[in-house]
């Protein structure tokens, strides 16, 4: 809007709801996040650090600054639907699902797959919003979040989020997606599908990279042409899926 | 309650404060010398400063700019009529309009001409080509957009290789005589059959292409003017934060026919300026014609991203280079130069030097020849070429010796710190001639690079490199060491449009014996209201504190040539030195009637005059100054009162130097740089305020940091500006320094012919910083993996693409 890129006609400020929107809570087996619910909210919370080791706050420590943490929310980080964004590849590492409210208090869940349809383009209708995303608790967790930028504060180049669940030294879950490196945060299923039932290994992890380095779809910009983001998607997995792996074997 | 009233932009807060002695006075000031907290904080940390946008004049209009979409394209009309029916809009100023007053084209600092406003021909990428006056910023901005401007779009040209093409479409077509896209006559320095006869004798010779790449110095304020055109008098006061208020006045007087007399230029505090404030700007003379037409005061500040895209870049050299050994030590150097200038030379230079001080290339070094030469083009970029923190163009020669003699100690395969201590001019040699016919007055070169290693532990870091290298991880040191030529300049040798590089200084003391010393040099966050007042202060015995340090006022304060090159302490500081001793002397003549005796049988010691043999016997400062202007019986031939002016013209530059490391670590997945530690030894001479100075040396070394990783103005296949925000040009922040600090030193080789023995140093991090980068970056690389060189900016897919061995020149 600063820039008169943008020009809409009305802007509605939803931060008066607030109080009704910020909230990290656990109900039954799901975390649950209100769409108002700061950056800096989600860093600092111990609920997440406990139930999701480490990678909320992994990612949140590197998203932004400080002055962006303090004001941005997680509603919209999903709804900007900007591929580049790190809470979005958490959120889809994770498996959330969003919740949508529309006239008269009618509620549906989508899955992130069907959230974000395109840069900048969401699945939330013209009269509804997101109020909340849900995710399930698993035993044995650990996740990482590895982002290469060009500048702390900058979006990024590449970033890769990383969500395992290890039980009798068998992955039992797998989350892998990737930012900036297509249309909308990619979501590298080939990669979990090759994690779940195996023993966490340096190779499998290093495979789980490949995939993701194959399954992308970067383009050239002046973060870097995409043969680098490609092979960058690739290390970064292999990182945080290893990283990962160690916190849930802590 | 009553409220306060304040003048035109000013906070409340500023005047209750003001009158007390909350601003500007430290506790603990020595008298003289030595550290102190500057006094200017105090106001700028309570965000109490009074910037350019600060001023609200009564009845002052807004202007803003239309920018060209196009970087070359030939205009066939212009259509204001639908902004003119703008409710809020008072004028729209297109090229035609300036013509009637003489005003479309303007001169540059380099003795080009820069159109104001685009009246045939866009030439650049966001050009200026209309300037709409309204009542509010908000709806100038709006009128632009209803301005229709009818473009046939030319090809544009980007690459500096490609402007001396025969068939390269000519950009600077409204140039009589002008027939290809050179800015200036190839210019050249040292003798170059000497220099080829020592490459002929060489053993070794290492050949580089190197780029400095287009960066922007990005001023936290970005540039603007308000210009008040007093129609019933003709005075014209312009408030306008630049770095040389009483040259610009000159060039206004000439530009518009104006008197000078009754121009006045006041600038107020300065949000930084790092060479972006040097030059005149098509905006300035819009705001001012935009008064004259208007009748009204007219407030014109760019945005970020007009000032990022249009105003002073700085470098864009592309520098061809050879250097050559013999007998294990450097013996020369030959350089071979493309400067693009965009689309008008509006470089900042000494007049007669038209690559600036280009020809220090042969840096640190006993070289028994050199020589380089410098071709300087047009193309479609915004024009600029500033000295970015630096001394016209000394960043870039540091730049490539600096990168050389690494590349050389390669292909030697020695050590480059001790290829360095081998070639060394040696301490013993001072004063030197270089080849190129600079006469460095001092130095001891060896004394800080050993310095430097032993706070770095070299021989360790080598060994922990190689350790690293075992286990596959990459780390790099890097090495340079400068020296600046700073201070421009002897006036026998330097001017910058006809005037002379000296600067002048007004000395008040009043009869209570506090003082104000008024300067032409103009701090842009510099410090200069605390060092100046520290020079009188060692030279006088008058506190800090009780000195006002007064510029920024042309009407005010004495002619000179500003604060740029690292200049303000090397020339002003002379001026305010010498014009502190006048004031001495005659506080001799007072002190002598005083004390009912000679003035010759005086001694002086800080603060006092005092009888020789009879150190009892004494008159302060304070107690002369009083009698100064109270004394009703002074002899034949002395005046009253303690004053006295003084212009400084320098015998020569200063000289100083220092030795950097820089300690990386490389992602070899990613390419990342890791700054992880930085050793910077600095000689700038004796430290007036060795606070102030290492403050300069955080802040440059921030600035190398920026340029050596992640700064560039790059443009597309089209002429297009790419960086034209901070999304896009990135600026270095804390977490890119070195998590411990910086890690700095000192030696102090006084500066022979300075009165107080001071070298300037405020540059010199920002020339001393990108090769010791560069050179960590390189030489990560080339342990690891062979490779050899890299272009600046290191930021990760580039480092990626050079340690995979495909990397390209920034565009
Ligand atoms: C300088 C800067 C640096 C940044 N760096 C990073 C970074 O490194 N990594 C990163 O991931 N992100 C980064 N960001 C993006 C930042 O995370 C988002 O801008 C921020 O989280 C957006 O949140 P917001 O609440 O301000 O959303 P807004 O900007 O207010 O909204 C964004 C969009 O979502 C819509 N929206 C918001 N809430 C809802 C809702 N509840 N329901 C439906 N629609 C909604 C709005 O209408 C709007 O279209 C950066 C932003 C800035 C300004």
């Amino acid at each position: 809007m600063k820039l008169r890129l943008a020009n809409p006609g009305h802007v509605i400020d939803i931060n008066p709801i607030e109080p009704e929107l910020n909230y990290i809570r656990q109900e039954g087996n799901e975390i649950r996040i209100g769409a108002l619910t700061r950056h800096v909210n989600m860093l600092e919370s111990d609920l997440l650090a406990r139930t999701f080791p480490d990678i909320f706050r992994e990612a949140e420590a590197v998203l932004a600054d400080p002055v962006v943490r303090n004001r941005g929310t997680m509603g919209g980080s999903l709804c900007q639907s900007d591929p580049a964004e790190d809470l979005s590849g958490v959120v889809v590492a994770l498996k959330g699902k969003a919740v949508l409210r529309g006239p008269g208090g009618a509620e549906r869940v989508v899955e992130m797959d069907e959230f974000h349809i395109g840069p900048y383009m969401t699945a939330v209708g013209p009269t509804e919003m997101l109020i909340e995303v849900r995710f399930p608790i698993h035993p044995g967790f650990g996740g990482a979040h590895e982002k290469v930028e060009r500048r702390a504060g900058d979006f990024a180049i590449v970033a890769a989020s990383a969500a395992l669940s290890i039980q009798g030294g068998t992955i039992q879950t797998a989350g892998v997606a990737c930012s900036a490196v297509g249309p909308t945060t990619m979501h590298i299923k080939r990669a979990e599908e090759a994690l779940v039932g195996k023993a966490p290994s340096e190779e499998l992890f290093q495979q789980a990279g490949q995939m993701a380095s194959a399954d992308c779809s970067p383009n050239s910009d002046g973060r870097g042409p995409a043969d680098y983001k490609r092979a960058v998607a690739g290390v970064l997995t292999q990182r945080a899926l290893s990283r990962a792996a160690a916190t849930a074997l802590r | 309650m009553a409220t306060v009233e304040t003048g035109p932009g000013r906070h409340p807060e500023w005047y209750a404060h003001a009158t007390g002695d909350k601003f500007g006075k430290i506790a603990d000031a020595p008298i003289g010398f030595g550290h102190m907290k500057r006094k200017e904080d105090a106001r700028f940390i309570r965000g109490l400063g009074d910037y350019m946008d600060d001023v609200r004049l009564p009845g002052m209009l807004h202007g803003a700019i239309l920018r060209s979409p196009y970087a070359h394209a030939r205009i066939n009309s212009i259509d204001t009529s639908a902004a003119l029916a703008h409710p809020k809009v008072a004028a729209v100023i297109i090229a035609k309009d300036l013509e009637t007053l003489g005003l479309a084209w303007m001169p540059t600092i380099s003795y080009d001409t820069q159109a104001v406003l685009a009246g045939d021909k866009v030439r650049f990428h966001l050009q200026e080509v209309a300037f709409v006056i309204a009542t509010d910023a908000y709806a100038a901005q709006d009128a632009l957009q209803l301005i229709d401007v009818d473009y046939d779009v030319l090809p544009a040209i980007v690459n500096c290789r490609k402007a001396l093409d025969p068939d390269a479409p000519l950009i600077r077509d409204d140039k009589v005589g002008q027939t290809d896209n050179l800015a200036s006559p190839l210019w050249e320095a040292g003798d170059k059959a000497n220099c080829d006869r020592v490459f002929a004798e060489a053993d070794v010779v290492a050949k580089r292409t190197i780029l400095d790449p287009r960066s922007h110095p990005c001023p936290m304020e970005t540039c603007g003017m308000v210009a008040d055109m007093n129609p019933a008098t003709g005075q014209l006061n312009i408030y306008n934060g630049n770095q040389a208020p009483h040259a610009h006045r000159t060039v206004y007087a000439q530009v518009a026919g104006l008197p000078e007399q009754n121009i006045r230029i006041l600038c107020n505090d300065i949000g930084g300026g790092f060479g972006n404030k040097v030059p005149v700007y098509p905006g300035y003379v819009c705001a001012i014609a935009g008064s004259i037409v208007a009748g009204a005061p007219v407030k014109w500040i760019e945005d970020r991203s007009e000032n990022l895209a249009s105003t002073g870049f700085a470098r864009d050299y592309l520098m061809y280079s050879e250097m050559c050994s013999k007998g294990g030590k450097i013996t020369g150097l030959r350089v071979d130069t493309i400067a693009d200038h965009g689309a008008f030379d509006s470089t900042a230079q000494a007049t007669k030097f038209p690559a600036g001080f280009f020809h220090i290339v042969t840096g640190s070094y006993d070289l028994q020849g050199a020589h380089c030469q410098v071709k300087a083009v047009y193309t479609n970029k915004a024009p600029g070429g500033v000295a970015y923190r630096c001394s016209f163009r000394i960043t870039e020669a540091v730049y490539l010796v600096e990168r050389m003699v690494d590349a050389l100690a390669m292909e030697m395969n020695v050590d480059p710190v001790e290829l360095r201590m081998r070639s060394f001019i040696r301490s013993d040699q001072f004063p030197y001639e270089t080849q190129t016919g600079w006469v460095y007055d001092s130095g001891d070169y060896h004394k800080a690079m050993k310095l430097a290693m032993e706070i770095a532990d070299y021989e360790g870091l080598r060994k922990e490199q190689q350790e690293k290298l075992a286990r596959g991880e990459m780390m790099g040191i890097g090495i340079a060491f400068f020296t600046e030529g700073v201070g421009a300049g002897p006036r026998r040798h330097m001017d910058i449009l006809g005037l002379a590089m000296n600067d002048g200084a007004e000395l008040r003391v009043h009869p209570s014996g506090k003082a104000v010393v008024s300067l032409s040099a103009q701090t842009q966050g510099q410090g200069h209201e605390t060092t100046f007042a520290q020079i009188v202060a060692e030279e006088l015995g008058i506190s800090p504190n009780e000195i006002m340090v007064r510029h920024g006022d042309t009407d005010k304060t004495p002619y000179g040539l500003g604060t740029y090159g690292s200049r303000s302490t090397p020339v002003s500081g002379g001026a305010v030195a010498v014009v502190s001793r006048k004031v001495r002397d005659k506080a001799r003549q007072f002190a002598a009637l005083m004390l009912e005796t000679r003035a010759e049988d005086l001694a002086w010691e800080k603060g006092r005059w005092y009888v020789k043999g009879d150190p009892e016997r004494g008159s302060t400062i304070e107690s002369i100054a009083e009698y100064a202007y109270s004394a009703s019986n002074l002899p034949e031939g002395l005046e009253g009162g303690l004053d006295a002016n003084a212009v400084y013209d320098p015998p020569n530059l200063t000289y100083p130097f220092g030795a950097y490391i820089a300690v990386v670590d490389v992602d070899p997945g990613t390419g990342k740089v890791h700054m992880r530690r930085f050793i910077a030894v600095d000689d700038c001479g004796v430290r007036i305020n060795p606070m102030v100075v290492e403050g300069q040396i955080h802040g440059g070394l921030v600035e190398g940091i920026g340029q050596a990783l992640m700064e560039i103005i790059s443009f597309d296949e089209q002429g297009n500006c790419l960086n034209a925000s901070f999304m896009d040009y990135l600026l270095p922040t804390a977490l890119e320094c070195p998590e411990h600090g910086f890690e700095l030193g000192e030696t102090v080789t006084p500066c022979p012919h300075h009165p107080i023995g001071a070298k300037g140093v405020g540059e010199s991090p920002c020339v001393g910083s990108p090769p010791a980068i560069a050179n960590a970056v390189v030489d990560a690389m080339y342990h690891a993996k062979g490779v050899k060189h890299m272009d600046m900016p290191c930021f990760p897919a580039r480092v990626w693409a050079a340690m995979n061995g495909r990397e390209q020149p920034p565009q």
